[in-house]
Order: C-alpha cells, then structure tokens, then sequence
C-alpha cells in the first residue's frame, strides 16, 4: 500500500446552490445580523445561519482511491460526474469538504491551457510568465526556450504580441510551454481538445512521451475516449460524484459507454417534455426486422414503431435524433425533409412505422431521441432517450477489423469507394511501382 | 519522500516556505504588470511623470492660493511634491492590490500558487512608477537648490513604511472583495478621503494639538511627515510620537490583513 503516489481517501465536496454574497451571506446580512444578535434573545441566534440541505451540492461524494507512481490513469464520466472538481481539488485549487489527499511529489495541473497568458505581451514573454505560473523556474524555462518555440511553430512571430496571433498559434504556443513542465505528477484536463488534428495527435505524442519515456504519473481527463485509450492504462469511471469502477481502461470504457442507461427497446416516456394535450405518445417499440430482436449489427435496418394518440385536429411531423454513446449528437432526421412530408391527423390513436435503413453505425450504444413537431415551428412533444441500442458487431467482410466508438474515431462509419490506384500519367515509364494486391476496388 | 497532504482542517505548516519557494512567480508577475503598464501608449513611461507634474502645480496652487497657506523653510512646491509622490505611491499601489484578487480571478480558478502573491507582486508597478517620479523631486531640488543631507538615508524606511500600509489596507480589501463586492466601491472611497486626511497639500503641523494624535492613526501621515524630514534634512519638523503611532497602525494593519488573509483564501476560489 506504500507505493502510491497521490491516496484519495474518503474525499467529499459540497458546494453552495446560490450566489455567494447575496441574501444570506451579504455584508448586510452580517450586519443586520450581528446588531441584532446584540438585542435579542439567544433564541433566534441559532435559527440564523443555518443552511438548508436543499442548498448543498455534493459534487463528490466519498471518493477513494490511490494512484501508483508512473501510473497514466484516466479520469471518466459524464459531464457533472465530478471530474473537474476532483482535478481542482487535486490541484488544490479549491479544499475539499473533508477527506484527505497524500501526494507524493511535486504536482503540475494543465486545467487549460495559457492559464495566465497577457494578450499585450509578447511570445517571448508569455512563455516566461506562463512557466512561472505552471511552477518552472527560470533557470529552467531558459534551457528548454528554444525547444518550446520549435514544439509550437511559431519561430518568426516570438516578439509578436500574443493578441496577434491567430487562435491555434495561441493554442501551439500555450500547450508548447505547457508540455515541457518536467513535475513528478501532471494533472490534464481536456487540453487536448483544442488545436487542428495534426496538433492534438503531436500533443497525445508528447504526452506518452512523458508518461512512458520518463515514468512520470499522469492524471487525464478527457471525453475524447479514444486518447483515453491509448494512454492510459487505467482509468476512474465517476458518476454523480462517486466512484463508479476503477480498473483497466478497457474495460471501464467499455462500461462508461454502455451506462448511459439499459437497452430500452420498449419506448420510456420518462424524459418527455412539452406534453400537448392535442397529441401524445403513448407508446412505442423499436426493432431489428430481420432478426426480429433489438440487436443490431452495422448496416441493419432498425424500425421503430409509434403509437400516437391524438385528441384535436392536428398537423405534426416526426423527427428523429440519434446521440452516440457519450450523449453527442451525431445524426437528425425531421419527417418534413422527405418533400415537406408531415401529418394531419383526426382524434384517434395511431400507429407510425419508421424505418431507418442500414444503419451505418460503429459499435457501441445509441440513444434516440423522438419529437412530434409542428412542422418548421415548435414542439408539440420532445421525447429524450426514447430508445437506447447497441450496436454489437460491425464485421466487414474480408477484414479482422472491428470499427467502433471505443477507438475514439466517432460513430458514423464513412463510405468511401476506394478504386485502384493506377499510375501517374502524367509521370513516363516505369509502370511497375504499385504492386497490385487485389484485383477487384475494394468497398467499404 | 516528502509527502503533501491536501484536506479541509489542515492547517498549511509550509506557508511561509512554500511562499518562499513561489518567489520567481512574484517577480514574474510584478514583471508582467510593469511590462503591460504603458503598453501601446504613446507617451509611454512618460505618463509616470506627467500625471504627478500636474498634480503637483494644482496642489501648490490650492495651497498657496486657495487655501492660502505660507510659506516655510521649504518651498511650498517641495513639500507638495514630496507629499504627492508619496500618496500617488499609496493610492497606486492599494488600489491595485485591492483589486488584485479579482483582476486574476482566472489565475486562481485555473492554477494554484500562493494566493497572497497576486497583492503583492501589484506593489511592484507603483513602486516603479515611483521611483520614476522621484526624478520630479530631485529636478526641483536641484531647481531650488536645497541640497541634500544624509538623512536622505533614512528616507528608504518610510517609502517602506508607506508600502507596508498599502500592503495591509490593500489585501484587507481583496480578501473582502472576494466575498463582498461592495468593498469595490469603498475602496476608492478610501483614497478618496485619505488624500485629504494625509499632509498632501499642506503640512501636518496644520493640525491642531490634541487632533494630532487621532490624525497620526493614518499610517500615511507618518510616512509623508518622515520622508519630507528625510528629504529635506530637517528643515521640516517632525512629530516623532506621530510617526511611531503611523508605523504601529500600518504593521497592524499587514499583520492583521496576512491572518484574515490566510483565513479566507482556501475558499476564494468557491466565491470569486
């Protein structure tokens, strides 16, 4: 049990619903109250100040567990999971509410990256202050000054003043002097959500270079679950402000994606919102017609059927949304962009087929949200995670492959005709080059 | 290894070295202020001395004219300039101390390090300002050739002694600022009245007896009365049991501003 670096140990943090300084806890009410206390009984000296439990946000919850030196361990879950709060604790940005922390050596956090940063100084300059802020030394920030301007590209506008540069040279530059901080234990937080590609595939470099090449312990923090993936080896599942599961990254983000609720075939009304008294669901189911289950492969046909129940005359269309297993949205589909098909209905109840033909989806889970519309105007009714789905093997023939939301690639699987390559015209001779191994284009 | 321990009741046993060890952060950002100062400005560096040269020729003529104030042994424009450099290094440094905490409140959601560090790496600025201003002094010195004595040496300890209540009047509002914005507004209100309850215009020997002691509860009293003694070597005199009770005021207020300080500043970021 010694061989931790950072122990969590029962860690608790409520925060105030409210605003600070307002009613409660404003310099009137301090006044007010200590004037009064000087002239009243001792009665009402203890019915002030007492807060109520409604107002009180556990954004953790008796969180415990240790981290072993050069350990690169991924912190997951939802939004409002608890995960920022953690970090800023661990940061010690904010104390927590009681429990404790040990940490063993020094710590750097990333919570963003060109914390610090003055528009109206120059590269040169904000590389030093933003060192300094992230804990370097001089000494230090002098021997990798070079390095860092090289790592951001951004050689020929060092004396510009960062205002001027264009948001992923700011980026470049911020995250630059960010990854040459040599501390025992980095803290990072989505950092690596900014930048173009090519910059946050360098930065995912580098940070494995950290992690592996120097066996420093890392704690990331990401959505992206494919860069959790590929570094970490272990990852927190957070839910709600507890911990959910601890163990390999494998198998906790295979549990975070498949969280988001149990597989509903059967329509849940529960998250239904703008109720209309002209027309409602009342039920509804969603299938796989060839195998008549609610599993689905990739390129399936998935139906979904209604039963809608309308009280008044009405005209409504129907829209579908898909979200992938991270609740971001990734497909939508509104009956009216079918030649501006939409419904009108006399009281009754009614039962809608829908179909959404080969599914082009990774594996992984699904959840579809359903609204009855009134065509290009509002809602009549918002359905939230009507249906959840898996979708549980995506085989392409001729391939070991499997395309999946876990690789962090997204959920949608591109088709794309790959033709063979032919050679260069406009290059002479030499037509040998390109070896040929299959003799058919290739689709996937 | 040495081992950090992070909870709610610890009580930082390291403050004072771990603040120690945050020192190259302090110049960095007393570094930053100043070199932002007069960026993009046209007249530059040169603002640190137009502002006070104004200053002063409206304070001596409000204390010749106006109020009709005579003459001593120094020239009234001496005295104004020494009385005005002095409260300009006041009024910069705590307002900017005072606003500190809010200023960098992206600083201290995002990143930890010794809260205190923001206040006082602001003193920096009108610090140097100061010092430039000093040039004011020493041309109309020159001007009005009064030369100048060794107690000039001692003139250092109260340009300390001024810092140290800007210090202490400044951090007390940026602790309170944090919770209670109204300090925001009282804190120029402050300036606003002690520009006229310290010996800026006018000599502090103007006030009568018995008042003398209440007014020397203003730490900047002690600190003009003491750097124009040290400025002009004498020839000023000066109220000694004033200057005492100024530099008790101004430690207790620092030392009293630090504990409230150290208190709070666990929990600003939950409130900024």
């Amino acid at each position: 049990m010694s061989d931790y670096c950072i122990s969590i140990e029962n860690l608790t943090k409520k925060y105030r619903l409210g605003q600070w300084g307002s009613s409660r806890d404003g310099l009137r009410h301090r006044i007010e109250h200590g004037v009064r206390t000087l002239f009243s009984s001792p009665r009402t000296l203890f019915s002030e100040n007492r807060v109520k439990e409604s107002d009180e946000f556990l954004a953790l919850q008796d969180v415990s567990f240790q981290v072993k030196q050069g350990e690169v361990l991924g912190i997951i879950g939802r939004n409002g999971a608890g995960k920022s709060t953690l970090l800023k604790i661990l940061s010690r940005i904010t104390p927590p509410t009681s429990g404790k922390i040990r940490v063993r050596g020094r710590i750097a956090s990333l919570l963003e990256v060109g914390t610090g940063f003055h528009p109206d100084l120059t590269g040169r300059e904000n590389i030093f202050l933003n060192g300094a802020i992230l804990g370097m030394t001089r000494v230090e920030i002098t021997r990798k000054f070079d390095e860092i301007v090289a790592f951001a590209e951004i050689e020929k506008f060092i004396d510009t003043p960062v205002k001027r540069y264009s948001s992923g040279m700011y980026v470049r530059l911020a995250f630059a002097v960010a990854a040459h901080l040599e501390p025992e234990i980095l803290i990072v937080d989505e950092v690596l959500a900014v930048g173009d590609a090519q910059f946050q595939k360098k930065c995912l470099g580098k940070m494995n270079e950290v992690a592996q090449s120097h066996g420093r312990t890392v704690l990331f923090v990401s959505h992206n679950m494919g860069a959790v993936n590929t570094l970490c080896t272990k990852a927190v599942l957070l839910r709600s402000g507890q911990v959910q599961a601890i163990g390999p990254t494998g198998e906790i983000s295979m549990q975070y994606l498949s969280t988001s609720g149990l597989i509903a075939s059967e329509i849940s009304l529960v998250n239904k919102a703008n109720k209309n008294p002209a027309i409602t669901v009342i039920g509804g189911r969603l299938e796989n017609k060839a195998t008549g289950s609610s599993g689905f492969s990739h390129g399936d046909d998935l139906s979904v059927v209604l039963k809608i129940q309308v009280n008044e005359p009405v005209t409504y269309g129907v829209e579908f949304f898909l979200k992938d297993g991270l609740g971001v949205p990734i497909g939508f589909c509104p009956s009216d962009i079918q030649n501006g098909l939409s419904f009108t209905s006399k009281p009754g109840i009614f039962i809608h087929h829908c179909t959404l033909p080969a599914i082009p989806l990774a594996e992984g889970r699904y959840s579809l949200d359903i609204m009855i519309s009134k065509p290009l105007v509002a809602a009549h009714e918002m359905i939230e995670d009507a249906f959840i789905f898996d979708v549980e093997s995506s085989i392409f023939p001729g391939t070991v492959r499997r395309i999946s939301q876990q690789n962090g690639y997204g959920a949608f699987v591109l088709k794309v005709i790959f033709d063979q390559p032919i050679p260069d015209p406009a290059t002479p001779g030499d037509e040998g080059r390109i070896s040929h191994t299959s003799e058919s284009p290739v689709i996937v | 290894m040495e081992e950090l321990i992070i909870s709610a009741e610890h009580e930082e046993k390291n403050y004072w070295r771990d603040l120690w060890s945050y020192r190259e952060l302090l110049y960095f950002l007393a570094w930053r202020d100043i070199l932002v100062r007069y960026k993009q400005t046209t007249v530059g560096v040169a603002w640190a001395l137009l502002r006070p040269v104004l200053q002063i020729v409206i304070f001596t003529f409000i204390s010749r004219k106006v109020a009709g104030l005579a003459q001593g042994p120094v020239p009234t424009v001496l005295l104004v300039s020494a009385g005005t450099l002095m409260w300009q290094l006041f009024a910069s440094a705590f307002t900017d101390a005072g606003g500190s905490l809010l200023a960098g409140a992206n600083l201290i959601s995002k990143i930890y390090f010794p809260r205190l560090l923001l206040p006082a790496s602001t003193l920096a600025v009108g610090f140097v300002d100061f010092l430039i201003s000093l040039a004011i002094l020493g041309v109309l010195m020159i001007w009005y050739q009064f030369s100048f004595g060794v107690t000039i040496l001692i003139a250092p300890l109260f340009i300390l002694l001024a810092l140290t209540a800007s210090l202490g009047a400044g951090l007390w509002i940026a602790a309170l600022t944090v919770k209670y914005r109204d300090f925001r507004f009282i804190a120029p209100f402050i300036v606003q009245i002690g520009f006229f309850v310290s010996p800026v215009w006018y000599s502090s020997d103007r006030v009568p007896g018995f008042w003398r002691l209440l007014y020397s509860l203003n730490p900047m009293v002690g600190a003009i009365d003491g750097f124009r003694w040290a400025i002009f070597h004498g020839a000023v005199p000066v109220f000694w049991p004033g200057v005492v009770i100024s530099a008790y005021t101004s430690l207790a207020l620092l030392i009293t501003a630090i504990f409230y300080f150290r208190k709070t500043e666990k929990s600003f970021v939950d409130m900024i």
